[in-house]
């Protein structure tokens, strides 16, 4: 439930560790950004110590590394490869179970994962803004997800306000951040030497009442403001704020799909971090001695050959065409489906993309009117 | 309540081979109560599973009044459909659904009625017209037109004979590449439209099959004044989900597993006959 108004307070940055231990007293597994392989990723955890201090992100396209940056705050980075995705939506998972007996007469079992209360410490807007449109795709429709549901309805949302974008960010255009402004449990804005806490739900209200907090300033106040204005401020990358979805139908046969399809790999890298690609694919894995098969779902990326397979043919046998089926749902027909775009602004498919596609650059290029009036 | 994306048991009453690599499964679900709370509307799909290989959607294509059996009739194509191909009677799978959007049968009544389908296109139709042959008062003329790429690869002869004798019902049928003893006529389906008996302002027109008929048809039904949101098609996608999940049936916005396959024309135009969608 969300509450009336929010509640604030300050939080000191050594007293950040008692947020997790209201957490675990409550019974949440955390889970939260650390450092694993040179990237920022979301594990368990137990510590703040584990936490990515002191650290900052250097992205472009095809490019992400991490380095110290001479403070000590803990999230002053943007997102790593890793959304809140795979948290709910898992890369792969067993939905039913089948099992025959001698005479071949068949049994079906659902297969409910076993879940567990989650709270995700350090979440950015643009990754609320993807959580509630897979809310909608999952949810909100004639056929709840089972397996979505169960862990979306045991996870509370620790959020961050962002104050260091990557300059592959672009989520002020989307609309989706830097700030947080719905979704989430508790927000915090990281300053020097701590944090502003601001409470939206009675969840979130609940633990931040037992934290130990001093009243925010108003010169707080005000750096956290600024630190947002700022990020805001500093993304230089932007979609076109046009009509999307009509100029990119209307330039189907745009001649920089081709160029775009020379240079694109077609792995799928941007459909695995995109924080709203929803595709998977279902298939059986028997068991060796035939009593049982597990029917999974897996993600699926509509840069894969099979994606469009049926009956002999696959509709999409080339890279332009599914780059085009790509982007054209992504900033075009999501519209039509889910009431707004299916981009959040994150900024990931331009980073993770082995060969630094940029959907901005992209967009702009095959969207620009006067270019192909 | 049961979890409407769980297959349950069916099991295969007869299996009847319609033509080489085309066969029909008669199903009945193990469970009476499954099998007495079933109900689908013509043009809707199945879930059919294998055990132990996968799923394929396909449309039912029995009588939807039929409350003993479920007909599916099954090209053996690719991975699943294969080895679908080989069960016997008796033998086991599962099926979900029904899912999807059927035909408009409701808004076509008191209208005429045009089917025009291609190739294995017919089975979605097949309950349509049985449909309205159990209340052929409530319609106006019937007209069922369909093609085969070979007249070999035509099948369900007696059932096209059967649907002759319904009033006021006029059935064509065309084979691009004929033989000596093939009947009818040879060439497109769509030559056969001048033959058609039905008003254009009071009609509606579906169809199911290759897109390229259907694109053919569409175009021929303009040309003959009927309005576009009297022109149904059945559409094909990838299917894994059935329920708008897995993505892989998109066409543009739509998702043609729960906001088709069937569809009426103004629905799909803005990309109809664009390829890589």
């Amino acid at each position: 439930m969300t509450i009336a108004s929010p509640t604030t307070g300050f939080l000191l940055r050594s007293r950040l560790q008692s947020l997790l231990d209201i957490l675990h007293q409550d019974g949440y597994t955390c889970i939260g950004p650390q450092l694993r392989d040179n990237v920022i990723h979301y594990d368990v955890l137990d510590s703040v110590d584990r936490l990515p201090q002191g650290l900052s992100d250097q992205q472009a396209p095809g490019h992400y590394q991490l380095s110290p940056a001479g403070h000590q705050r803990y999230f002053a980075w943007a997102n790593g490869p890793q959304a809140l995705k795979p948290l709910l939506f898992a890369p792969r998972e067993a939905l039913w179970q089948s099992q025959a007996d001698t005479d071949g007469r068949l049994r079906f079992s659902e297969i409910i994962p076993a879940t567990e209360p989650i709270a995700v410490i350090g979440v950015r807007a643009c990754d609320i803004a993807a959580l509630t449109i897979h809310d909608k795709h999952f949810l909100q429709q004639a056929y709840p997800d089972p397996c979505y549901q169960a862990r979306r309805e045991k996870l509370l949302l620790v959020a961050v306000n962002c104050s260091h974008p990557a300059d592959t960010c672009f989520c002020a255009s989307t609309g989706d951040g830097p700030h947080v402004s719905y979704g989430y449990d508790l927000a915090l804005s990281e300053l020097d030497d701590g944090f502003i806490v601001e409470a939206h739900t009675e969840k979130g209200l609940s633990i931040q009442s037992r934290l130990e907090l001093d009243t925010v300033t108003a010169a707080q106040r005000e750096t956290a403001h600024a630190d947002n204005l700022h990020a805001a401020q500093q993304q230089t990358r932007s979609l076109p704020a046009r009509n999307l979805q009509r100029l990119l139908f209307e330039n189907l046969e745009h001649p920089r799909w081709e160029d775009i399809a020379r240079r694109c790999l077609s792995c799928g890298n941007c459909t695995s971090v995109c924080p709203t690609c929803f595709c998977h694919s279902e298939f059986d894995d028997a068991a060796l001695d035939g009593s049982s098969s597990n029917h999974y779902r897996q993600w699926d990326s509509c840069f894969n050959q099979g994606h469009s397979y049926i009956h002999g043919i696959t509709i999409r046998s080339d890279t332009r065409l599914r780059y085009r089926q790509w982007l054209t749902h992504k900033l075009g027909s999501w519209h039509e489906q889910y009431g707004r775009s299916g981009c959040v602004g994150c900024g990931r498919c331009i980073s993770w993309c082995p060969v630094g596609i940029d959907l901005t650059e992209e967009a702009a290029i095959i969207c620009d009117e006067q270019d192909h009036a | 309540m049961p979890d409407p994306c769980l297959p349950q048991p069916a099991q295969i009453i007869e299996r009847i081979e319609e033509s080489p690599g085309l066969f029909t499964l008669r199903l009945c679900f193990t469970d009476p109560q499954v099998q007495r709370a079933y109900q689908f509307e013509p043009g809707q799909f199945n879930m059919l599973y294998l055990y132990g290989v996968g799923e394929i959607p396909i449309s039912i294509v029995s009588d939807p009044k039929d409350e003993h059996v479920l007909d599916h009739t099954i090209r053996a194509l690719g991975r699943v459909s294969k080895a679908m191909s080989r069960l016997k009677p008796g033998e086991f799978i599962g099926v979900r659904g029904p899912y999807g959007r059927g035909w408009p049968l409701l808004a076509a009544e008191q209208r005429d009625v045009v089917v025009v389908t291609g190739g294995l296109g017919c089975a979605p139709v097949v309950s349509v017209i049985n449909y309205i042959a159990h209340r052929r008062e409530r319609f106006g003329k019937l007209n069922i037109v369909q093609g085969v790429k070979h007249s070999s690869e035509f099948f369900w002869r007696e059932r096209y004979d059967r649907w002759r004798e319904i009033p006021d019902t006029r059935v064509l049928l065309a084979a691009d590449r004929g033989d000596p003893v093939w009947p009818w006529h040879v060439g497109l389906v769509t030559e056969l439209f001048d033959q058609l008996d039905f008003d254009p302002d009071h009609c509606s027109v579906m169809l199911c099959g290759p897109e390229g008929m259907m694109r053919a048809a569409v175009r021929q039904m303009l040309e003959k004044k009927v309005a576009e949101s009297d022109i149904w098609l059945s559409m094909e996608r990838n299917m894994q989900c059935a329920v708008g999940h897995c993505g892989h049936c998109q066409y543009g916005g739509k998702f043609i597993c729960k906001d088709g396959p069937v569809f009426s024309y103004p629905e799909l135009k803005p990309l109809f006959g664009t390829a890589g969608f």
